[in-house]
């Protein structure tokens, strides 16, 4: 009874977690809850299936495409610390973050370049760095389904990457992506608070 | 040696003198009071015993963890993270309003930065949805001294401690065997019971018998789970030619309801002592039983309710159109096959009050015979019934809407939320409509309609 604890000391690691996520003890122990609520078979990672069973997910048009994000280097399962380490993208920037920046340690997983990074993915398909044209199409075909004809969208595709590529290699590479969103607040947009 | 004699002579006649006593205790106060439909009002002492217990308990749990500095982890009703409820367009001309200095005209079309608000969306799904905390057990504020729902309560003094012991040793020891005897009572005379009566010559006293038949067997299991139901509204209860509809959360609601009005079943064919029971049941009067093959025939299926439903001297049908066990804190949708057949509706919302027992049924997570054990060893089940007035289809609205209509009405009396997903979500994926509706709103802030079409 009393003496089981669901402490932070059931959690494996929590304190390296912690560490390279930044998030406090007790948003730590909230996801790992929604983490364990999720692996419905108690196997100790997920599966694409367990996120696909998120009814809520499987209608975003991108849903497919972020759950690719839990899932890099082709593999097959994410645990507890992959699964926050995508999460932790989305952790609102506060002060303390910009305040304590140690040049030797790596940038914290939520700073505006890593939001970024984040977003651009999810336009790379092919994760060589570059959104292509027709990477750019077939996100864009994804977000529409079946809305908007072919030669809308390709008209669409060729501005937006005209627009954003400097270098004329006809794709947008993450450093021309970054400019050209340099006005948005993307701190803001890309911050999902999590609530004491 | 010698003395050890009338020692074990003693001990069997106290074995046995309790044993009868027990059995008169049993027969006086649980029994006969079920074949009349009375009670003595010693559940309701019994529950309002434990909640002043349960009170100190949480008291001094929450006293203990102040001492110790310990943040004692409230569980979130409410969600786990902040959300914004506003739509995708706001949302989408929010985001490009921060991102460029130029002024924003209507003029439909793409930015790179729209990805953000998928992205932020679905992830908010990932942390928090509202579906899938439907599915797990609700979650306590209090600690009602039973180990599975304490999830975070860690330990905290020796007399809380002793109290859990003394309320594992009262579940398992006193109640469960109690309560398993009481049930087995039940049970065996329902089916002897159902049987005896089919003997009868089919008439005014075959029902007359088969009805306090059926009613005494409920009510001797509403016993065996120690069940303290509060019926609401008892005049709107459902009569014959109708169907009764309400929500889902275990297999007890079956015995809830049976126990206080007189239905006719609807089901799969089960083998085993389920089956044994369908088949005793059904010898005293017409109920519903579908072979495992005919369920698959939603025309038959329908046809042979309709029958049931037409025939006015048949009992009225209980149905759970939700179609699977939810967690009792919301009511998903309904299926609308039971809303075409075109009958008088009579709609029932049950809540079950979650600090006695759980009562809900994860059927991935627990077989059958598992999940009555932990009913078995709760301290009680206590829920509370509303029987609604009857709801009829009207002429301009089809089956689906009369179904969310009373889905509606049952959320509404229950407190339970009304959501709008199927409760086949627990185990199959999302239909494709409602992502083609966030499609088609995405759609038309990048090319905008087919008329601004044209005109650029």
């Amino acid at each position: 009874m009393g003496s089981r604890s669901s402490h932070a000391a059931v959690i494996p690691d929590a304190d390296s977690i912690r560490r390279e996520t930044g998030f406090s003890q007790a948003s730590l122990l909230r996801l790992y809850h929604r983490f364990r609520a999720l692996d419905r078979n108690k196997k100790g990672y997920l599966s694409r299936m367990d996120l696909q069973q998120i009814g809520a997910l499987a209608v975003n048009p991108l849903g497919d495409r972020i759950i690719e994000s839990f899932f890099p280097d082709g593999s097959q399962q994410v645990d507890f610390p992959g699964f926050v380490r995508v999460l932790a993208h989305f952790r609102p920037v506060e002060d303390e973050d910009t305040e304590t920046q140690d040049p030797k340690k790596p940038e914290p997983l939520n700073s505006r370049r890593n939001k970024l990074h984040y977003a651009f993915q999810l336009y790379d398909l092919d994760r060589d760095g570059k959104i292509s044209r027709h990477e750019m199409l077939q996100v864009l075909r994804l977000m529409v389904g079946v809305q908007v004809t072919e030669e809308q969208l390709e008209n669409i595709a060729d501005r937006t990457v005209q627009e954003a590529d400097e270098d004329g290699d006809g794709a947008v590479s993450f450093v021309e992506f970054t400019k050209s969103l340099e006005k948005m607040d993307v701190e803001q947009k890309m911050s999902i608070r999590i609530l004491k | 040696m010698f003395l050890l004699l009338p020692f074990d002579s003693l001990i069997v006649n106290l074995l046995g003198i309790s044993l009868t006593v027990l059995f008169t205790l049993l027969l006086v106060f649980i029994i006969v009071p079920a074949i009349f439909g009375v009670s003595f009002g010693i559940r309701k002492l019994y529950m309002k015993t434990l909640l002043k217990i349960f009170a100190w308990a949480t008291l001094r749990m929450e006293r203990g963890a102040k001492e110790k500095n310990h943040q004692l982890y409230k569980p979130y009703t409410n969600g786990i993270i902040a959300k914004d409820p506003t739509s995708l367009e706001e949302e989408i001309k929010e985001i490009r309003r921060s991102g460029s200095s130029k002024a924003l005209d209507n003029t439909p079309e793409f930015e790179l930065s729209d990805i953000f608000y998928f992205c932020r969306k679905g992830m908010e799904t990932i942390m928090d949805d509202e579906v899938t905390k439907r599915f797990s057990a609700e979650e306590l504020e209090s600690w009602n001294l039973l180990s599975r729902t304490n999830y975070n309560f860690q330990y905290i003094s020796l007399r809380l401690t002793v109290l859990w012991g003394l309320g594992v040793l009262i579940r398992y020891c006193f109640l469960l065997p109690l309560r398993i005897a009481l049930a087995f009572t039940g049970i065996s005379l329902l089916v002897m019971g159902t049987t005896v009566v089919g003997y009868l010559p089919n008439g005014r006293f075959k029902e007359f018998m088969s009805k306090h038949v059926h009613l005494m067997c409920y009510r001797i299991c509403v016993r065996a789970l120690t069940a303290i139901i509060t019926y609401h509204d008892r005049e709107n209860r459902p009569r014959n030619g109708g169907i009764c509809v309400a929500n889902h959360t275990s297999p007890i609601d079956v015995i809830i309801l049976a126990s206080d009005g007189y239905y006719a079943m609807v089901g799969q064919v089960h083998g085993g002592l389920m089956g044994v029971i369908q088949r005793a049941m059904v010898k005293a009067c017409p109920h519903v039983w579908f072979e495992r093959s005919e369920v698959k025939d939603r025309h038959l299926v329908a046809k042979r309710l309709t029958e049931h439903v037409q025939d006015k001297s048949k009992l009225p049908i209980l149905i759970f159109p939700e179609g699977t066990c939810i967690n009792n804190t919301s009511v998903m949708m309904f299926k609308k096959g039971s809303f075409e057949i075109g009958a008088t509706v009579y709609p029932v919302a049950i809540k079950y009050d979650p600090q006695f027992g759980d009562a809900f049924w994860n059927s991935s997570k627990y077989g059958m015979v598992t999940y009555l054990l932990r009913m078995m060893t709760s301290w009680a089940i206590v829920c509370s019934v509303w029987y609604l007035p009857p709801m009829t289809r009207e002429a301009d609205e089809d089956a689906v809407q009369f179904a969310n209509r009373v889905k509606s009405a049952i959320a509404r009396q229950g407190g339970l939320v009304d959501l709008l997903w199927d409760g086949g979500l627990k185990r199959e994926k999302v239909k494709d409509t409602f992502k083609e509706e966030q499609q088609k709103l995405y759609s038309k802030m990048i090319v905008g309609n087919h008329e601004d079409r044209s005109r650029s």
